[in-house]
């Protein structure tokens, strides 16, 4: 082969090897490193497994904010109209923050049905709904979709 | 209305659609004209661009003023804006939603169409013809689309609101006036990197002139881009009061993708002028450049994604984008199968040489931007098969990016200093023995100084950071053989290449020590109280009261003491703006080259305690620093005098 035929084709064999290893193991942590979305119905139903990180979300339920009167603890319910879950959320809560908002919380299922939050997303805009909460509301059908046209500003 | 001026708008309107006008001529007259080597038809590119231009500014103004007059009856200044709003803000808001960013968006398109028309003199009519008519099919597509969908002029007649809904208080900053123009104009610059490729391939000319000229552009919009990303992120850590700098949010992941291949980009066009080599890549990393930013606007703007950035959007704005998209990656692709063959690329190089490391460069840095895309699009694709709605986490992109940079990082001083064609590892390796010496021991002694123990994350960090500086520094020092004031005879193209990448480093050490070392602390305080975050008292004196022009504030006041000295006075706010009721968190900063105090207020507890965020963040500032470097350097490199040499030339012989 041509010498400088034969240095292209290293050259290439070099490249899809690595790329192909590179998407490869890439897929690999993605499959590890996703955050699965949850709906209330979902964790109310016990298909979360206790201690996996999710996220979850879903309307702020009126009147269902609590706050601890040491620190900055709070528990609050999120509904999608359909089933209802607490979260508790040690830390400071976003602007956004309010009843009938819809968030979404990243965190861990604890053994007695609460969900443990570490994070609860802010948004820039307040009439924004994050679409997984739309997608939550809608799927719990007729109850969520009244939830859904109440919240609406 | 019968007076002139309720017309306003309309002649707004009316100046886009002339703008549309004018960019279909631009695009089949000039073609036309090289088709049939008219040099008469290829002259009009020019003055066509240049009108595009005046026409799309002329509207851009008019909704400018439509702002700062209120007026209501447009119904974008009604959703964006408010009677009580600060002037600045006011012609800030014409970009803080989605119509009026499109339309600064084209009609930036539209100046880079213009500039290009100003400094091309020393281009060939036809390569002008060509550049120009490619640039004006993507302003067709965008003014067709603002025009379509997104009518900033669009009147709320009759019914005018007597007030504006306001312009959403996250917005309302300096932050903003700077941070969309800046990135819009670094997105779009890239067009021309575009537009030259594509001319060059359509042309048959891709050698090293077509490089020299394509190389000031693509250096100009990297520019932008890099002080665009760095705004946001400087803007994000002050505005949205957690003091989060980088989220590896799609829409931030958005403007790093087109950046990382657009740095590609500016190390394979100066193989192709030096060395005749890597053509038809590099017209591949340019079209992937301007893909990459015309998918960020599209991830942007659909809001298919959950982003920190996303706004209440509409998705059928979103697949028009995606058929703009879809128009142009096909396009220019299918152009690059049937015209790529035919380039032939000329000379050899070594496995050691100047060559394989930038090569290695390009593959490194587009291996970064395609793991980001797929982080960025995977759960885009698992939620259209209807697989459930996942996020991938930060710590992916952690995982995927720092091994990356890392690397990077490691090859910069070296490829820098290496030679064209074929070089020796011996020699590399005996000029960077001292640098390698030298990082390594103060890589160990900067944790055990600074945080009093071994991390080795740190440790890796300041050592590649220090590794890069130092074997760039000793590059330096041999081409001025030892003598300083030689250094300005080394010529303003290598000046800009070590002060860009010596930002690298600084960068680096920013995010190695920010990453590593901040402190932070979420407390329950009421004033009288002192909480300690490490070798910081924080004293919440007293809790108080602000009234703005457009909102009203509770604000906090804190000392902050170190070692019983006072550093500084911070009145964090909680604002609640008038005419939306929203809440928003004023963060107080700071600010130092080697740590910044961060404090925002939380949410009110019972008793007139507040939940307050502490923060110490070391080298902060570092992370942004680099960032001007970087587009310091880019700077000085388009200032080189070898990209004008050619006017002078024939200036001479005129």
């Amino acid at each position: 082969m041509h010498p400088k035929r034969k240095k292209r084709l290293i050259l290439i064999l070099f490249l899809v090897a690595g790329v192909g290893t590179a998407v490869g193991l890439m897929m690999y942590s993605l499959s590890q490193n996703i955050n699965l979305f949850m709906t209330p119905t979902q964790m109310a139903n016990g298909e979360v497994p206790v201690g996996r990180t999710v996220r979850a979300g879903g309307l702020v339920v009126a009147g269902s904010v609590e706050r601890s009167d040491q620190g900055l603890g709070a528990t609050f319910r999120v509904t999608d109209g359909a089933a209802e879950v607490t979260i508790s959320y040690d830390g400071i809560l976003p602007d956004l923050f309010r009843e009938g908002q819809g968030i979404v919380a990243l965190g861990q299922m604890s053994a007695d049905g609460v969900f443990i939050a570490s994070e609860v997303l802010a948004k820039h805009d307040e009439n924004y709904m994050p679409p997984e909460v739309k997608d939550a509301l809608e799927k719990a059908h007729t109850e969520g979709k009244q939830a859904l046209e109440s919240a609406r500003y | 209305m019968t007076e002139w001026y309720g017309m306003v708008p309309e002649f707004g309107q009316l100046a886009l659609i002339f703008a549309l006008l004018v960019s279909v001529l631009q695009v089949v007259i000039p073609l036309l004209g090289v088709r049939n080597s008219q040099d008469w038809l290829m002259a009009y590119a020019r003055p066509l661009a240049s009108a595009q231009a005046v026409f799309l500014l002329i509207s851009l103004a008019i909704l400018t003023y439509c702002f700062v007059v209120d007026d209501f009856s447009v119904a974008y200044v009604a959703k964006n804006s408010n009677t009580a709003l600060p002037t600045p803000f006011k012609v800030s808001a014409v970009w803080g939603a989605h119509e009026g960013s499109l339309l600064l968006w084209v009609t930036l398109l539209g100046c880079w169409g213009l500039a290009v028309s100003l400094f091309s003199r020393s281009l060939p009519l036809d390569m002008v013809a060509r550049v120009l008519s490619i640039m004006g099919m993507v302003s067709v597509g965008f003014i067709l689309f603002t025009l379509e969908t997104s009518n900033p002029f669009e009147r709320s007649l009759p019914s005018v609101p007597s007030e504006g809904a306001d312009l959403n208080p996250l917005l309302q900053d300096f932050g903003l006036i700077v941070h969309p123009p800046t990135l819009y104009m670094g997105y779009v610059g890239l067009s021309v990197a575009f537009a030259f490729a594509l001319a060059a391939l359509m042309g048959g000319r891709l050698d090293a002139a077509w490089a020299r000229w394509s190389r000031p552009w693509t250096t100009a919009a990297w520019i932008f881009l890099t002080v665009g990303i760095a705004l946001g992120s400087w803007w994000a850590y002050y505005e949205l009061g957690w003091g989060g700098w980088w989220f590896w949010d799609p829409v931030e992941n958005a403007s790093l993708m087109p950046w990382l291949v657009a740095t590609a980009l500016l190390h394979s066009l100066a193989v192709t002028e030096k060395r005749g080599l890597f053509k038809s890549w590099t017209v591949l990393l340019a079209i992937f450049a301007f893909s990459l930013s015309l998918l960020g606007t599209f991830l942007v703007r659909s809001g298919v994604l959950t982003s920190v950035h996303a706004f209440a959007s509409d998705p059928e704005r979103g697949i028009f984008i995606l058929a703009l998209l879809g128009i142009c990656v096909g396009g220019s692709l299918l152009l690059y199968a049937l015209k790529a063959p035919t380039v032939a690329s000329v000379g050899r190089y070594e496995w050691v040489s100047r060559e394989s490391f930038m090569l290695l460069n390009n593959l490194l840095l587009v291996v970064a931007a395609f793991a980001i895309l797929l982080g960025t699009l995977y759960p885009l694709v698992i939620d259209f098969f209807g697989m459930g709605k996942i996020s991938v986490g930060a710590s992916w992109f952690n995982t995927m990016f720092v091994p990356l940079s890392v690397l990077l990082a490691l090859i910069i001083g070296p490829g820098a200093l290496s030679r064209w064609k074929a070089d020796e590892l011996k020699r590399i390796g005996g000029q960077t023995v001292a640098a390698a010496i030298i990082s390594l021991l103060l890589a160990f002694a900067v944790p055990l100084l600074h945080g009093g123990d071994m991390n080795w994350q740190v440790f890796l960090g300041i050592a590649v950071a220090l590794w890069l500086i130092t074997v760039t520094l000793t590059d330096v020092w041999k081409k001025c053989r030892g003598q300083l004031s030689r250094i300005p005879s080394l010529g303003l193209s290598f000046q800009g290449m070590v002060l860009a990448h010596i930002g690298v480093a600084i960068t680096i050490i920013g995010v190695a020590m920010v990453a590593n070392y901040s402190e932070e602390k979420a407390a329950r305080m009421a004033p009288g109280d002192i909480e300690t975050l490490g070798a910081y008292q924080f004293e919440f004196v007293q809790a108080g009261h602000i009234e703005g022009p457009n909102f009203v504030s509770d604000a906090a006041r804190f000392r902050v003491t170190k070692d019983g000295k006072e550093i500084s006075l911070l009145t964090p706010e909680k604002r609640r703006y008038n005419a939306r009721g929203q809440i928003m968190t004023e963060a107080a900063i700071d600010v130092s080259l080697f740590r910044d105090v961060y404090i925002s207020m939380g949410e009110p507890l019972d008793n007139g305690a507040w939940g307050m965020r502490l923060q110490v963040k070391p080298f902060m500032r570092w992370v942004w620093l680099g960032a001007i470097f970087m587009s310091l350097g880019g700077a000085l490199a388009m200032a080189d005098k070898r990209y004008r040499r050619r006017k002078t030339l024939q200036e001479a012989n005129a």
